[in-house]
């Protein structure tokens, strides 16, 4: 373990001649060198970065089989929610929360996604209000090389659901391997390599990334409002690459849960469950190493699209299908293929616990810093019903959520779980949604 | 040195497409037929270049052989057009990482040693020092191209400023006029398609479009991409601002071969074909419909529409009725027909007739309608229902209402054997029967073809009954589907509003609207439905290029969708 007096030397500002240009390179991120239990930092006790995570399935639930039979304490799961049973003293589970419309009619799968993403009834199918990931990303994601990392497992970029406004959109990045090239190719900068130099060609790119963003007065000054913004989400995109690149010139610093995976392939992509299932365990995973490389603080990761095109091989009917055409089992009560893709669902979510849980930090892992928040868009998708809306916290939020609870409303607003979650992560806010959505009532039940 | 910048388009030889209606004779100062009162117009644009748009500008500048490197964020569609959805879109943090690695890695194609005799038009002074002049040369050469312009002086500063310092850094001019030229090709000039307007001297008190703005607009309209020397030339000169000038450019453009590639372009976005590049059927029941066999659906529409629009100059409203496409053996094999290639290549393109009497006529037979409208597994009269109403003639199909009672469809008694029963049951059920009562007769036509666009003619061992109807007119079969189409008004208004659509990059405002509606509409009749016409009329019409304010456009926002 690193000392302070080692601590305090790394601070100090790197300095050098660089291709023949003196260099100064500063060292912002030393939240790595951690105590022994490795929940925080031994030399100043300061706890190790917040990290979140929104999991999006489509078509939510059945109700009546997933909802723990108790209040409180999760003492059992239901059948849809089994697969998360190693969990359930890790995650949390909200029942009986809805959206209120305020009178307008219910966007099949849509009005359901942006209640909860966004705070928000819509009036029309558009996207008006940031979605929640994009506020926290800027509140706990600004100094790392990715604001935030979009993945989708349905083969689809499109499958996302991420907007930081009606204009931009966040789009999933569909391949793996993709992914796996963005955050562990070339440009990657290993934390737990020994030696490190800094590349003069990289700078040579600041030189040239500068001129760019001088372009932005001139440029603004030629357009109207609209345009403007997003002019303006341009220019904050280039900053982001900017910033990337200095931190390519920055020696890492060490971060021994941070490992780099094997190298991932170019495999099939599509919405078959079984496909589909494999591509998310690498999302998943590589979304962990993510985190415990401090190259991202936030990351969105889709299991399947909100009018689920899941699918098993050789069947005509996908999921979406079977939730309105499938009949009920007088037996069994509810819809068997309906039922067995939901639990698919509820299996994926399990996957990416498992791949956050697997990576150690200390004692502890990445899920007990983690807060994970799992939405969808709709209660009962047999009815497109947006009551009884499925949502799940999953992790300790680095010590400020309280496990293993199922938490029951009466016909509250969703979004007083996206209140928490955000507060969780310290976000100065005391409200959050608009019109009926708007709630300043936390779930104090789950936070610490 | 060569001069390495060859724009094909001045390079392939003109009028290899002809047409009637765009004769030398007709170019003179003429009227346009479609003359518009002051008030119609529009906003200026700023849309962000599509995927298809960056491709053939890059390919344009610098040549088939350059790689891009990277991948594009996924174009987002907007009253029903991508090209109007660029011009709402932005630039995420991740797409300007993936557009910053395709602009390094063009750069770094064009300045590599064995390049450099065919792009750069000079050398330095020395190969590890920065040369101002050399660099300013060659940037404000490729920076006009990629810019739709000439870069003012402080840009042109900026950028050549840049590329010495990192010249300086690396010890290599090669290096850093790399980096200068990747600068160009990741700055937002370049990424966003930015309309300049000028008051109009001819009109005091209006807005036009500048000429260089006009120059874009036109050649994104016509070629999807960007302009070529000559009409950047003609944007100098001001010839863009005459009438004569104007028409000269639009019929040089119209007879230039690429046309095809504009016209297809529009097609592609009209008919989102774009959802190809997702589009998957189950491979255990639909062996045959692989990846490239999707590749040649979507090939098959467009040789049948630029054969039929371009080649023939047809009317417009054929191509829904036309016994004439173009198959492989492979295509061949999916539609059951018999298609003999020349020494029996599998991806070999035969024009193809249907005989009389065959169920197969129109594009609405074609694979890319059929199954690009279909679900993975099964076929979807709804959603080829609604794709005709919504794509084809721009209505609204509502979306599905909330809290569904679905007790009918589960109901054995109300169910059956095909699809034409289960939507029996949705026509019934009164919440649901408003939208399919307008989207399944015209969808149930299509039921011969399953989700693969297979032909069949029984589903479950039930014959199929592909009667239907379109607003009061009855038809007993995918033919006839067709010919109610070809008829139907609805259909060559909407094509008239997509094309204006896609041209100005944003929906009409309610005067346009009108003067489409009034005037274009009755112009598109009068030229047989000749699209190259309605291009030429369009492109050449001062409506197109008069800018108003989106301000004072109130009624912007009352415009109903399409």
């Amino acid at each position: 373990m690193s000392t302070v007096t080692n601590l305090a030397t790394r601070r100090r500002v790197l300095k050098g001649v660089m291709g023949g240009a003196a260099v100064t390179v500063g060292l912002p991120f030393l939240d790595c060198f951690l105590n022994t239990n490795g929940n925080a930092l031994a030399a100043t006790g300061k706890k190790l970065p917040d990290i979140y995570g929104t999991w999006y399935w489509g078509l939510g639930l059945n109700p009546g089989r997933w909802e723990p039979p108790t209040v409180g304490k999760i003492t059992s799961l239901g059948p849809e929610s089994a697969p998360l049973e190693q969990f359930k003293d890790r995650i949390n589970l909200y029942t009986g929360l809805k959206v209120h419309l305020d009178g307008r009619p219910a966007i099949t799968h849509f009005t359901g996604n942006m209640a909860v993403l966004c705070g928000t009834t819509p009036r029309s199918s558009a996207v008006v209000t940031p979605t929640i990931d994009t506020l926290i990303a800027d509140h706990i994601s600004s100094t790392v090389r990715f604001k935030s990392l979009e993945m989708t497992s349905t083969g689809n970029p499109k499958h996302m659901y991420s907007f930081r406004s009606g204009g931009v959109f966040q789009p999933g990045e569909a391949s793996p391997a993709a992914m796996y090239s963005r955050l562990f190719g070339p440009e990657f900068r290993d934390p737990n390599a020994g030696d490190f130099t800094p590349d003069p060609s990289v700078m040579a790119r600041q030189s040239v990334l500068s001129a760019v963003r001088d372009q932005r007065k001139t440029l603004e000054k030629s357009v109207g409002a609209a345009d403007r913004a997003r002019l303006d989400e341009y220019f904050t995109s280039l900053r982001q690459i900017e910033q990337q690149v200095e931190i390519m010139l920055q020696k890492p610093a060490p971060l021994e849960a941070c490992t780099n995976p094997d190298a991932v392939a170019e495999m099939p992509l599509g919405t078959d469950v079984e496909v589909l299932s494999a591509t998310h365990k690498l999302n998943a995973q590589l979304a962990a190493h993510a985190f415990a490389c401090d190259q991202t603080r936030v990351v969105n990761l889709v299991f399947n699209d909100m009018t689920s095109s899941l699918r098993q091989e050789g069947s005509q009917m996908v999921h979406h299908i079977y939730t309105h055409e499938e009949a009920i089992d007088e037996e069994l009560g509810y819809q068997p293929h309906a039922a067995f893709f939901a639990t698919r669902c509820m299996a994926g979510l399990a996957d990416y616990l498992e791949a956050l849980d697997s990576i150690r930090e200390g004692d502890k892992t990445l899920l007990d810093r983690i807060l994970v928040y799992a939405i969808t868009d709709t209660g009962y998708a047999k009815v497109h019903s947006v009551e009884n809306m499925p949502q799940i916290t999953a992790g300790g939020a680095n010590g400020r959520m309280k496990t293993g609870l199922h938490y029951a409303g009466k016909g509250d607003q969703t979004t007083r779980v996206g209140l928490t979650v955000q507060q969780a992560l310290g976000l100065p806010i005391n409200s959050w949604g608009t019109d009926s959505m708007e709630t300043s009532k936390t779930i104090t039940e789950v936070l610490v | 040195m060569m001069n390495g910048f060859k724009f094909k388009g001045t390079l392939v030889a003109v009028a290899a497409v002809a047409f009637a209606g765009c004769t030398p004779a007709e170019v003179g100062v003429v009227s346009t037929g479609i003359e518009a009162s002051p008030e119609v117009g529009g906003p200026a644009v700023m849309s962000r270049l599509t995927q298809d748009q960056y491709r053939n500008i890059i390919s344009d500048v610098f040549g088939n052989t350059v790689t891009l490197g990277g991948r594009f964020e996924p174009d987002n569609r907007v009253d029903h057009l991508i090209a109007v959805g660029a011009g709402q879109a932005s630039v995420t943090a991740a797409g300007l990482e993936q557009y910053d690695k395709m602009a390094r890695t063009l750069a770094e194609q064009i300045t590599a040693e064995e390049n450099r005799a065919q792009y750069l038009s000079c050398a330095p002074a020395s190969a590890t020092a920065p040369d101002d002049a050399c660099t300013r040369q060659i940037l404000s050469r490729v920076g006009k191209l990629l810019f739709r312009r000439p870069l003012s002086e402080g840009e042109l500063n900026e950028f050549v400023q840049a590329s010495a310092a990192a010249t300086q850094k690396v010890d290599d001019y090669y290096q850093g006029l790399s980096l200068g030229m990747a600068g160009l090709l990741s700055s937002p000039q370049f990424l966003f398609r930015h309309e300049t307007a000028e008051p109009d001297p001819n009109n005091p008190g209006q807005l036009r479009l500048d000429s260089y703005s006009i120059a874009s607009r036109l050649s994104f309209f016509l070629w999807n991409t960007a302009p070529d020397p000559a009409l950047l030339a003609a944007a100098e000169s001001g010839e863009l601002h005459t009438q004569r000038g104007l028409q000269a450019q639009v019929d040089r453009m119209l007879t230039s071969p690429l046309l095809e590639e504009g016209v297809r372009s529009f097609f592609i976005d009209m008919l989102e074909f774009d959802r190809f590049s997702t589009l998957a059927k189950d491979a255990t029941i639909y062996p045959k419909f692989t990846f490239a066999a999707a590749e040649d659906a979507e090939e098959q529409t467009l040789k049948t529409i630029v054969h039929h629009l371009i080649t023939k100059n047809g009317d417009y409203r054929d191509l829904f009725t036309t016994a004439d496409t173009y198959l492989t053996p492979l295509l061949g094999s999916m539609y059951r027909v018999p298609v003999m290639a020349p020494n029996g290549l599998p991806d070999a393109w035969v024009p193809y007739e249907y005989k009389d009497g065959a169920v197969q006529a129109g594009i609405l037979t074609h694979a890319s309608f059929v199954a690009l409208h279909s679900h993975p597994g099964r076929s979807s009269p709804t959603l080829r229902g609604k794709a005709l109403r919504e794509v084809l003639m721009c209505q609204i199909v509502p979306d599905p209402p909330g809290d569904v009672d679905f007790s009918n469809f589960e109901d054995p008694d109300h169910s059956g054997p095909t699809v034409r029963d289960r939507l029996t049951s949705h026509s019934s059920e009164p919440m649901c029967a408003g939208c399919h009562k307008i989207t399944d007769p015209m969808g149930l036509a299509l039921e011969n073809f399953d989700t693969a666009a297979g032909f069949r003619t029984t589903e479950n061992g039930i014959k199929i009954d592909t009667s239907g109807e379109l607003d009061g007119k009855k038809f007993s079969d995918a033919v006839g589907l067709g010919q109610a189409l070809h008829d139907s008004p609805a259909v060559t208004s909407c094509l008239v509003t997509r094309v204006y659509n896609y041209g100005t990059g944003r929906k009409a405002t309610k005067a346009e609207q009108d003067w489409l509606k009034n005037s274009v509409e009755a112009r598109f009749a009068a030229d047989g439905y000749s699209v190259p016409q309605l291009l030429r009329r369009i492109a050449t019409s001062e409506a197109f290029y008069r800018v108003v304010p989106a301000e004072a456009k109130s009624e912007m926002a009352s415009v109903s969708a399409n």
